[in-house]
């Protein structure tokens, strides 16, 4: 295995493009790692891009944000800024794994790797995240949702690398939220996570919302019409209702040691409610917290 | 392959050391620079035995490169006491018997020490989370919380000069 570290994006997609052999991206590296020493993965080139400046920072202006690909989960929290704005985001990257992975672990990473179970994936799809690519052939976005298209599969080419996430500017009443379904409290994958945004108007009615499911189908899930059930009502008790329905009905999930496909079914439905729930008292104004 | 020719700071000291691409920062702590402190739990980011510190961030040196160090501060457990002084945290952990077999002890050492660096004045419940990474099949956990509420007690009241 060999080791680069290009300080431009340029150089890295050049890097990934030409090697012949399996190559492979190094973020926080907390999967990445853990994949060759299990011998899932035996790469001849490792390309670690975080000696490139742009996929390390956080920026924002009127329009909205721009998040590196390896900007690490810590960074994230440590961001009042992007907190406030994005906090659903922030929190669904702040549950992947400890206090030491979140020292290493990015979203490019969490994405890139291309588990159904991704904590940081449904946030950002609610959030109506663009992600960034760059390749041998220029740049591009795709919706994040449209990023992975079945489990370990990318809608990414040979050379292509995701250099970061594009996130709105927060509305005026806008709120999000994170929350996924585990056993415990910490250190453990979703068995069912739910992300929902959504902005109301001065009196209150839902002007637009998104919501994903995540670990409930061969990749996490844009639910449109879950989310259409919110749009043009208060949020009350008849909309959570249908939303809940509407989460259910769209998993498709699999059996297995974390959970039954019924059980995954039936826990959507009520993590949308409850995650819709959370997104709509920020929309308010309220501070809460989900973890 | 020609190695890489890695150049680092461990603990304050400039250090310099040749590693394959493949090798983690915990190999070369503990096979190269015999820096045994540093142990190896599980190797896949789940135990925290061989947490460090890389430029004060918390990670685990398992789930590192060894060439990734290159122009980095590492904080390993090595550097917790001064000469034959124990750390306030060290001190603590003998005083509260926070210890048995020892395997997870080190990694628990930095990654307390990292805690108190950033939150002086830890709850019960922040301690909990912050350790959540740091496995220990001998304590039940109970004494080593006690030892690190005690601890940054004391480092609180400037009881410690450590």
């Amino acid at each position: 295995m060999r080791y680069a570290a290009p300080e431009t994006i340029e150089k890295a997609c050049h890097l990934l493009a030409s090697e012949q052999g399996l190559a492979r991206v190094l973020a926080g590296g907390t999967d990445l790692l853990v994949q060759i020493k299990t011998d899932v993965l035996d790469p001849v080139l490792v390309v670690d891009i975080k000696h490139i400046a742009e996929v390390r920072s956080i920026t924002n202006d009127a329009k909205g944000w721009h998040i590196g690909a390896a900007v690490t989960g810590a960074e994230l929290k440590e961001h009042a800024a992007l907190r406030a704005a994005w906090p659903g985001v922030v929190e669904a990257a702040n549950l992947i794994g400890s206090t030491q992975v979140q020292g290493r672990a990015t979203m490019g990473g969490n994405l890139c790797n291309g588990s159904p179970a991704a904590d940081s994936v449904p946030a950002l799809i609610a959030a109506g995240a663009m992600a960034l690519i760059a390749g041998p052939n220029g740049r591009r976005e795709l919706p994040v949702e449209d990023v992975m298209t079945g489990v370990r599969k990318l809608a990414l080419t040979k050379g292509e690398i995701i250099t970061g996430f594009r996130l709105p500017a927060r509305p005026k009443h806008g709120g999000d939220a994170y929350l996924r379904f585990i056993p415990r409290t910490e250190m453990d994958i979703a068995v069912v996570g739910c992300g929902v945004a959504l902005a109301i108007d001065d009196k209150g009615v839902c002007t637009a919302a998104r919501m994903s499911l995540g670990a409930v189908a061969a990749r996490p899930l844009l639910v449109a019409d879950a989310a259409n059930a919110l749009v043009g009502t208060k949020v009350d008790a008849s909309a959570l209702d249908k939303l809940a329905a509407a989460a259910s009905a769209a998993c498709r999930p699999i059996d297995d040691k974390r959970g039954t496909k019924d059980f995954r079914i039936k826990v959507a439905g009520v993590l949308a409610r409850r995650t819709a729930q959370f997104a709509l008292d920020r929309a308010h104004g309220k501070t809460t917290q989900t973890h | 392959m020609a190695k890489h020719h890695v150049v680092t700071t461990v603990n304050g000291d400039p250090v310099e050391f040749l590693c394959e691409s493949g090798e983690t920062l915990l190999d070369v702590l503990r096979n190269q620079l015999n820096m045994t402190g540093t142990k190896e739990g599980c190797s896949t980011g789940d135990c925290g035995a061989c947490s460090v510190t890389v430029d004060g961030r918390l990670v685990c040196s398992c789930l590192m490169l060894g060439v990734e160090a290159a122009g980095k501060k590492i904080g390993t457990i090595e550097g917790l006491a001064s000469g034959d002084k124990l750390h306030p945290l060290q001190q603590k952990f003998l005083e509260h018997a926070a210890l048995q077999c020892g395997v997870c002890t080190p990694g628990v050492l930095v990654a307390a020490k990292a805690l108190l660096e950033k939150h002086p004045d830890p709850t019960e419940t922040e301690v909990r989370y912050w350790l959540a990474g740091n496995l220990c099949r001998c304590t039940g956990y109970d004494k080593i919380i006690r030892a690190v509420m005690d601890a940054a007690k004391d480092m609180r009241s400037g009881r410690h000069a450590g």
